[in-house]
């Protein structure tokens, strides 16, 4: 039926396609060199290293051995503890961090801002801090030191959710915030009561955005290491201390192979889980609803935001105090023992030195980070022509978050065993920790921009390339002016989750060159009052650091920082 | 000139635009006219190199477009929305193109003035985008589009997003603004009234399919099929024994089918048809009745504002031979 219509049309039908979509493909490929081998060379090689030290023996590889270790009793008393840990923390941290997501998103209420940066602090707090500053308030010299909670479980299920809450306010409050309010009022006009609005209307609206909350806050709990391990003393462990505890005091590295396998596959699973459920990204075109003033019927709410400002608070004004108590009375001594190594030789360098050492770390960790996860987000969120573009975007897109949930113990191990093999020996390179951390920062990073320009609508880019503007130039003038905001505010992020990194930091961090939190972690395992008073100022001084830098990202107002 | 040889596009394998010709020669503007879904953006987005071709060329003055990014093709696209740079005032927004040439700073302003005061606009230069009106901002869009002096307009559905009286006054100005600048353009819509306020040519496209093409009045006066004539704005489309009658009445050539529009039967007490009001409503203009004639059923009519027939009533009703059209078989 089909009649070609000149001596060129069925030449034209087949070859000038091929060529295009190749060249779309060739950008594709060339935008993702260079994140795709450094995640490559930097997380798979050292993890999977990692894990084939466990799976191999003699050679051969031996996957019997795996479930040999998953069937020991204390491996199943781990999984259990890790369970139900996870699970009760995400609970409290859901539980208390809705009605803060309300009050500090919906209402019109002085000094919320500030409240939003300080209720952020806590997740980039080095979780090191957080597990001395509930040490300190649980001690039996404590101020709570009456409920006999040091070293229980309950501790470590209150430090995990501690660390997570803000999670759930920045999610669910972007969520509430962009929440078109006139359903809700339509219910109200049908006679339904505040009540019933929140039950009918509001929830399901937010039903997204609390479940992707939800699952990451539970990776996150899951995967809890400085928490744990300086909370849980010897009577506790999840898979990700048993990780550690494997290889650094048993070396039994088969078990932690198999440990880091079924850790892989659990978080493998639940990221899927949460992308699918991630509430719609917002974006330029999102529509932020106008806080509203405070009524009478927002008294609960705001009652279980105090209550959840005490709970964040007590730990933080305890380890203050406490660092500013030397033998029983006030004094600055602690913090001017931080240009000392501590007594009885608990460190190499100053105090004040790794502070100097983490700032530098931070700095190339963060540059590292804003480079990888600007080239990602830039590549995930393109515009795909056909289906084969959109899958591998896809599988880039997932490929990336892996270090959100991939313990950083492995990857601190992994480095230790890979990377002195092959072609470079990086273990004694000033840049391995910074590397290490980039990676940890990375999903965080592309978690930020990708959201961002999603949300630039697309049709931009094709206005300014039908006037003329070649890809480069519409970057700059589509997607820079949007950009730079969040990109100043992810460059601050990945800046203080960098400081507080100590998982993979731990492992990579030479003796003589130590980061804040692994010098924090090495004074409260050192006898001494005063070692453990230097660690009490020295976890105030990387506290207020970090606070002060999320204070600064939190004045750039961008939406998605800390969302996922 | 701008030709499209069999131009198939297909999203995952499921077609969207299939084999479509057409021929557009400079200085002209083509609609094409078609109901959402019909594969009309699609076709648009082509044509600027913004979708890739899956069959068949996109021509212009006899080279393959294939391969040539939407920035190389000279197209200038205009969307529904505008899509102004938020960030640049109007005056930065127009002048875009001519930055990325180069053009020098006071050339370049005293284009950007021109532009502005072709589109009604002199003295915005300074605002910012989110200061306008909807019909200011597309009418900024346009002098931005304009200001590279395209080989090709490719306008997507510039009008739809504005309200009615807007619409009609700027279809207008987009007329004369096109005709003043000798741009060739290509406009897709699905408003038929915008097509014929704007364009020369008329191409009809349903379901990825290019039903009909040809000069505006032409495509009007005979569409070629009965889902056309009611998409086109004709009220009803008669057929058989009814139609027959009509056409007689309207003294016609015989057809199979016959398209009406609203006001081709009129109330006359000479006319042809007899008929008996079944309702009756004014209008500013008229008043709009539907008739039931002997032999054909309940039909559109209307009567002058002096002295109309109430519901019940008798008529006779005259074909206005201008206001239907018949359609083959």
């Amino acid at each position: 039926m089909r009649v070609p219509s000149g001596p060129g049309a069925p030449r034209g039908r087949q070859a000038p396609r091929g060529r295009a979509g190749l060249g779309r493909l060739l950008t594709l490929a060339a935008l993702a060199v260079v994140p795709v081998l450094a995640l490559g060379l930097f997380f798979v090689v050292p993890v999977s290293g990692m894990l084939a030290r466990g799976l191999v023996v003699d050679g051969v590889v031996d996957p019997g051995a795996v479930l040999e270790v998953l069937g020991r009793p204390r491996v199943h008393r781990v999984l259990w503890f890790t369970a139900w840990s996870a699970s009760a923390a995400t609970a409290l941290a859901v539980l208390l961090g809705l009605p803060a997501a309300y009050v500090l998103y919906r209402l019109d209420l002085p000094l919320r801002r500030l409240l939003r940066a300080l209720l952020l602090v806590p997740f980039v707090l080095p979780t090191v801090v957080v597990g001395v500053a509930f040490k300190q308030l649980l001690r039996e010299s404590g101020p709570l030191g009456f409920l006999g909670l040091e070293e229980s479980a309950v501790a470590i299920v209150l430090g995990l959710a501690f660390f997570n809450v803000s999670v759930v306010i920045r999610v669910v409050g972007g969520a509430w915030e962009s929440l078109d309010p006139r359903p809700g009022e339509a219910a109200a006009a049908l006679g339904a009561s505040p009540r019933q609005v929140f039950r009918t209307v509001t929830l399901p609206a937010l039903r997204p955005a609390i479940v992707s909350a939800a699952s990451v806050v539970f990776l996150f709990c899951a995967s809890g290491f400085g928490v744990v391990l300086t909370l849980g003393g010897l009577r506790w462990s999840t898979v990700e201390t048993e990780i550690y505890l494997l290889t650094t005091n048993l070396l039994d590295l088969q078990a932690a192979a198999a440990l880091s396998i079924l850790q892989l596959v659990v978080v493998s699973v639940l990221l899927a889980l949460s992308a699918r459920l991630r509430a719609v990204p917002g974006g330029a075109s999102r529509v932020v609803a106008r806080p509203r003033p405070v009524r009478r019927g927002d008294w609960p709410w705001l009652g279980a935001t105090a209550v959840l400002l005490v709970y964040v608070g007590a730990p933080i004004a305890t380890l203050v105090a406490g660092s500013l108590r030397v033998d029983g009375a006030w004094s600055l001594g602690n913090y001017r023992a931080l240009g000392t190594a501590g007594s009885e030789q608990a460190l190499l360098v100053p105090v004040t030195e790794a502070l100097a050492n983490s700032v530098r770390v931070a700095v190339d960790a963060t540059w590292m980070a804003l480079l990888l996860g600007g080239l990602v987000a830039l590549v995930v969120t393109r515009r795909s022509r056909g289906r084969a573009e959109r899958r591998v975007r896809g599988a880039l897109d997932a490929f990336f978050m892996l270090p959100l949930g991939v313990s950083a113990v492995t990857v601190g191990f992994g480095f230790l065993v890979t990377l002195g093999r092959g072609p470079v020996d990086l273990r004694d390179s000033a840049l391995l920790v910074p590397i290490a951390q980039a990676l940890v920062a990375l999903p965080l990073v592309v978690r930020t921009l990708a959201p961002v320009l999603a949300g630039i609508d697309d049709r931009q880019r094709q206005a300014a390339a039908s006037l003329g503007a070649g890809p480069l130039r519409t970057l700059v003038t589509v997607d820079l002016p949007v950009v730079w905001k969040p990109l100043l505010a992810a460059a601050g992020f990945a800046f203080a989750v960098s400081l507080g990194e100590f998982g993979a930091t731990s492992f990579l961090a030479r003796e003589d060159r130590p980061t804040v939190p692994v010098v924090i972690f090495r004074l409260i395992g050192h006898p001494g009052a005063m070692n453990y008073g230097m660690a009490l100022a020295a976890s105030v001084v990387l506290a207020a650091t970090t606070a002060l830098v999320m204070l600064a990202v939190e004045r750039l107002r961008v939406g998605s920082v800390g969302a996922f | 000139m701008l030709s499209l040889r069999e131009v198939s596009i297909s999203y995952d394998g499921v077609p969207a635009v299939e084999e479509v010709s057409l021929d557009l020669p400079d200085g002209q503007v083509l609609a094409v006219l078609g109901p959402s879904g019909s594969g009309k953006s699609t076709l648009l987005r082509a044509v600027a190199g913004l979708e890739d071709v899956t069959g068949g060329a996109v021509v212009w003055d006899g080279r393959d477009l294939a391969g040539v990014p939407t920035h190389r093709r000279g197209f200038a696209l205009m969307f529904q929305d505008g899509q102004l740079f938020h960030h640049l005032s109007v005056a930065r927004n127009v002048g875009y193109a001519l930055r990325l040439r180069r053009v020098p700073r006071a050339q370049a302003a005293r284009r950007v003035e021109e532009l502005l005061e072709l589109v009604g606009l002199s003295g915005y230069g300074e605002r910012l985008p989110g200061t306008l009106s909807g019909g200011e901002r597309q009418r900024v869009a346009l002098a931005r589009s304009l200001a590279v002096e395209p080989r090709l307009l490719l306008l997507d559905e510039p009008l739809s997003a504005l309200d009615a009286g807007l619409r009609e006054r700027l279809a207008g100005d987009l007329r004369e603004i096109l005709r003043a600048a000798g741009t060739t353009a290509l406009l897709v819509t699905h408003d038929h009234e915008e097509a014929f306020a704007v364009a020369d040519r008329l191409a009809v496209l349903r379901e990825g399919r290019l039903v009909q093409e040809g000069a505006i009045g032409q495509v009007w006066r005979s569409p070629a099929d009965t889902a056309t004539a009611l998409f086109l704005g004709y009220a009803r489309v008669l057929t058989g024994p009814a139609a027959a009658l009509v056409v007689e009445a309207a003294g016609l050539p015989d057809a199979p089918a016959l398209a009406v529009r609203r006001s081709a039967l009129s109330v006359d007490p000479a006319g042809a048809l007899a008929g008996t009001v079944r309702a009756a409503r004014d209008t500013p203009g008229q008043v709009r009745l539907v008739v039931d004639v002997a032999g054909v059923g309940e039909v559109d009519a209307v009567a002058g504002l002096e002295r109309p027939p109430a519901p019940g009533e008798a008529v006779r009703l005259r074909v206005d031979p201008g206001r239907v059209a018949a359609i083959p078989g």
